[in-house]
């Protein structure tokens, strides 16, 4: 075990040294159970105090530690060193977002997107807390569950040629997390969201490339979410024309 | 209105910030409340909670006994009336987030499931199979965005508390990514930071859980209670200290020693897994000290076994914990032990508040995990912190609300004041300054080592003393700290300095309350002083910040109807 190295190659930008992007290269020892995550950790506490990434949980539930490892978007805490193909670790800042210093992206965009798809309840009339919960089946929380698994890491975005070529798509997550809320048995707010994914920002920009599905973590498959919300979508637009305005919910 | 003037200023976006910002956005629309967090909201340390969130939600069950449960588990050092209130809103807050989205795992009749947990009398723990922190902080996070009159600062770190006039009047605070300070001014200011795991060296909490809100309390005067009480989770993988539910006990799972015995017979008969955290922790260490547990590559453990419940529950019930295990450990739970030990987890200690949030500073509340109120005590019942930061949260944010209604808006010459202080002390001081002698790691990783070793699951007055002392010392070395990085945008170098700065200050009130409560109770073990004692201790310990040690003062316990009594499980 002892006397394993191995070369991290980082890129890294720094706001404050008015250049371009870097490539900075540290060489530390590992071992097996280390991911990239802990590399970096190293490096921060015993080499080089200045190299700048997110993290928290170390348990691959906050989302914070998204990166571009060897080209692929992942989270540093949940790829162990060993696992990395070839003898450099490569680290770079997650595509398709405006990048603040080293590995640290900004994706207020993200949130605001988020916001527009309305990521909560909708309800025509509130139940008083006091009537007690609204019922719910296993089966009805199964019809959802996958795209509630959502942890906004960002690595769909990341992994998204549509969203690389316009930051006006509204994305994958976002897409989800709207499914995930229009499939919700207790949700009445499906009109209001397919609205805003209808727009030509929204779901139909999508090619169905699907590789924000294959880097998903948590296995939520935004893409497989997209093409079932392209059909709903498909169906309101149908009731539009063929219905009274009135009986179209 | 000044875009950084608001009625309230919330510090933190886990479940207890998000909820008392909630609350106060509802209270009144015509209030406008600032939700500050060093990270994006849904990055908090709430979204690593898994077992479940406690309430009383079916006639089997009622309030005396959740109260009594929590009361013993406390080792009788919960104030009762806190803990009446608290089990009696329970439910509400529970039915309020099924309102509000979260995915409850559910029954066959479409009611909200419950399940066994450690300490708790029947099954009373609402579950989202084992991501139920990350369920309901989502929830509460995305419910959030239906508030207009809440608006958020995402990666804002808070160096300071303004006050002005003997109240709080607002925060000053680095915007990280543009790597400037700035004052939010505001009537009231809620801390909801989270709590302090990583002063020490094998926890469960995440890198940001560094006691920000307890530093900030009490710098600005207010005192720390009953710090002394840290709870150590019997559960952790070795190692990463990464959490095992409580819930793969609460679903049916054992403990066992290497004999493939099922030890806890030898201490909890009656309980044997679910019996309560701070017991069970010491349990596996007196295994591991009498040569019954395995050994591994980051030392001593014990297996939790889960073989017998089948891939069916497992996957169900507890996909968290299989996903944990294979990942981490590279062990499929459902034909292998997990190997666990205990690890620090929570402190049932914090910023002095009441159960409407309250502390000794008018405007300043504390709720969640900062806090102490105390419903916790001594030792803390697993799924009673989350609705802790429900149902606290709620009250905190109303009372909150109420109290900036009637306030005057501050002049801003303290906000001007504490702000030019501030950023000559970070960005002249800190930043600036060639020094150099130590770094904030080095120093970090020291005191986390002193906390383990010392102010551990076992003290005594000894390995107390020195590490008071060793404190002292650290504190002084953490003026030669010097930082690499000179940019100001998004320096995390500086940050960490800051939050070393605070977690100094806490571990010092943690050991020296230690120190001076002269008995064990609930998690508090001393082995020079083993019995609790109860003619002398049955009290708070306030811990208020001096020149040198903290000066350690003691409040009554409020007991209402539950008399102390012996605490057998």
């Amino acid at each position: 075990m002892a006397g394993k190295q191995v070369v991290f190659r980082v890129k890294r930008y720094r706001p404050e040294g008015g250049g371009e992007p870097t490539w900075q290269e540290y060489t530390i020892p590992y071992t097996d159970d280390m991911v990239v995550l802990d590399g970096l950790n190293y490096i921060k506490d015993q080499v080089d105090p200045t190299l700048t990434f997110r993290w928290s949980c170390r348990m691959g539930i906050c989302g914070s530690c998204g990166a571009r490892v060897n080209g692929a978007p992942v989270l540093t805490c949940g790829l162990f060193i060993k696992d990395v193909r070839g003898r450099t670790v490569v680290v770079e800042p997650m595509s398709n977002f405006p990048i603040i210093k080293d590995l640290v992206v900004e994706f207020d965009d993200f949130m605001d997107k988020l916001q527009s798809v309305k990521p909560f309840l909708v309800r025509e009339a509130e139940k008083p807390v006091a009537e007690g919960e609204y019922l719910q089946t296993p089966e009805e929380v199964d019809a959802y569950k996958q795209q509630s698994m959502c942890i906004n890491c960002m690595l769909c975005y990341s992994a998204c040629p549509v969203y690389g070529a316009s930051d006006h798509f509204i994305g994958p997550a976002a897409s989800a997390l709207a499914y995930r809320y229009i499939r919700d048995s207790r949700d009445e707010g499906a009109e209001d969201r397919l609205h805003v994914l209808s727009r030509k920002t929204g779901i139909w920009e999508c090619t169905f490339v699907g590789e924000c599905s294959v880097v998903c973590p948590k296995d939520v498959d935004p893409a497989g979410a997209i093409q079932n919300l392209k059909v709903l979508a498909s169906m309101r637009q149908m009731r539009r024309l063929l219905l009274p305005k009135s009986a179209r919910r | 209105m000044d875009r950084t003037t608001y009625d309230i200023v919330v510090v933190g976006g886990g479940a207890a910030g998000l909820r008392a910002a909630i609350a106060a956005a509802e209270a009144d629309p015509a209030l406008t409340i600032a939700l500050v967090s060093k990270v994006y909201p849904m990055r908090s340390h709430t979204v690593s909670a898994e077992g479940g969130t406690a309430a009383v939600l079916r006639p089997y069950d009622n309030f005396d006994l959740h109260g009594f449960d929590t009361v013993k588990g406390s080792d009788y050092l919960a104030d009762q009336d806190s803990v009446e209130f608290f089990v009696q809103k329970c439910p509400e807050e529970i039915i309020r987030l099924e309102h509000w989205g979260c995915p409850w795992s559910r029954d066959a009749d479409g009611k909200v499931s419950q399940r066994a947990f450690g300490g708790m009398s029947v099954k009373r723990t609402v579950f989202a199979a084992d991501k139920v922190g990350f369920h309901i902080l989502h929830a509460l996070f995305q419910t959030t965005m239906k508030f207009e009159n809440i608006h958020r600062f995402d990666e804002w770190y808070v160096s300071e508390i303004i006050r002005e006039g003997g109240a709080a009047a607002g925060v000053v605070a680095i915007d990280l990514r543009k790597g400037e300070m700035a004052r939010i001014t505001s009537k009231a200011v809620v801390l909801a930071t989270g709590g302090c795991g990583r002063i020490y060296e094998f926890t469960t909490n995440g890198f940001i859980k560094t006691g920000d809100g307890m530093g900030l309390a009490y710098r600005a005067g207010v005192p720390l209670k009953d710090m002394e009480f840290v709870q150590f989770h019997p559960t952790a993988l070795p190692g990463t200290g990464i959490l095992i539910t409580e819930a793969a006990r609460g679903e049916g799972g054992y403990l066992i020693n290497k004999d493939g015995e099922r030890f806890l017979k030898r201490y909890v008969p009656e309980k044997m897994e679910l019996g309560p955290r701070d017991i069970l922790s010491r349990s596996i260490m007196t295994e591991i000290r009498e040569g019954r547990a395995f050994d591994g590559p980051y030392g001593h453990y014990v297996g939790l076994d889960l073989r017998h419940l089948g891939e069916e529950t497992i996957e169900r019930k507890l996909p968290m914990v299989r996903e944990l295990a294979e990942k981490y450990v590279g062990i499929d739970p459902v034909k292998e032990l997990i190997p666990v030990r205990p690890g620090q987890h929570y402190i049932m200690g914090g910023v002095h508040t009441n159960a409407r949030g309250e502390t000794g500073l008018p405007g300043l509340y504390a709720v969640g995990e900062t806090a102490c109120v105390s419903i916790n005590g001594a030792n803390r019942l697993g799924s009673n912190s989350l609705s802790e930061c429900l149902v606290f949260g709620a009250s905190t944010g109303l009372a909150a609300a109420a109290y900036a209604r009637k306030k005057d808006w501050p002049s801003g010459a303290a906000a001007r004041e504490t702000f030019a202080r501030e950023e000559t002390r970070v960005f002249d001081g800190l930043l600036g300054q060639e020094r150099g002698d130590e770094t904030v790691a080095g120093v970090r990783r020291e005191m986390q080592q002193l906390m383990e070793r010392q102010v551990g699951i076992y003290r005594d007055e000894a390995g107390l003393s020195a590490a008071c002392a060793q404190l002292g010392k650290l504190r002084a070395r953490f003026s030669k700290v010097g930082v690499a990085d000179k940019d100001r945008v998004y320096n995390t170098e500086l940050t960490s300095v800051l939050e070393l700065d605070f977690m100094l200050d806490v571990a010092a009130a943690i050991a020296h309350s230690a120190l001076a409560r002269q008995e064990s109770r609930g998690a508090h073990s001393r082995t020079d002083f083993p019995k609790r004692d109860d003619e002398r201790f049955l009290k708070h310990t306030l811990a208020h910040r001096a020149d040198g040690a903290p000066r350690i003062e003691y409040a009554p316990v409020t007991i209402t109807k539950w008399q102390p009594a012996a605490r057998v499980y």
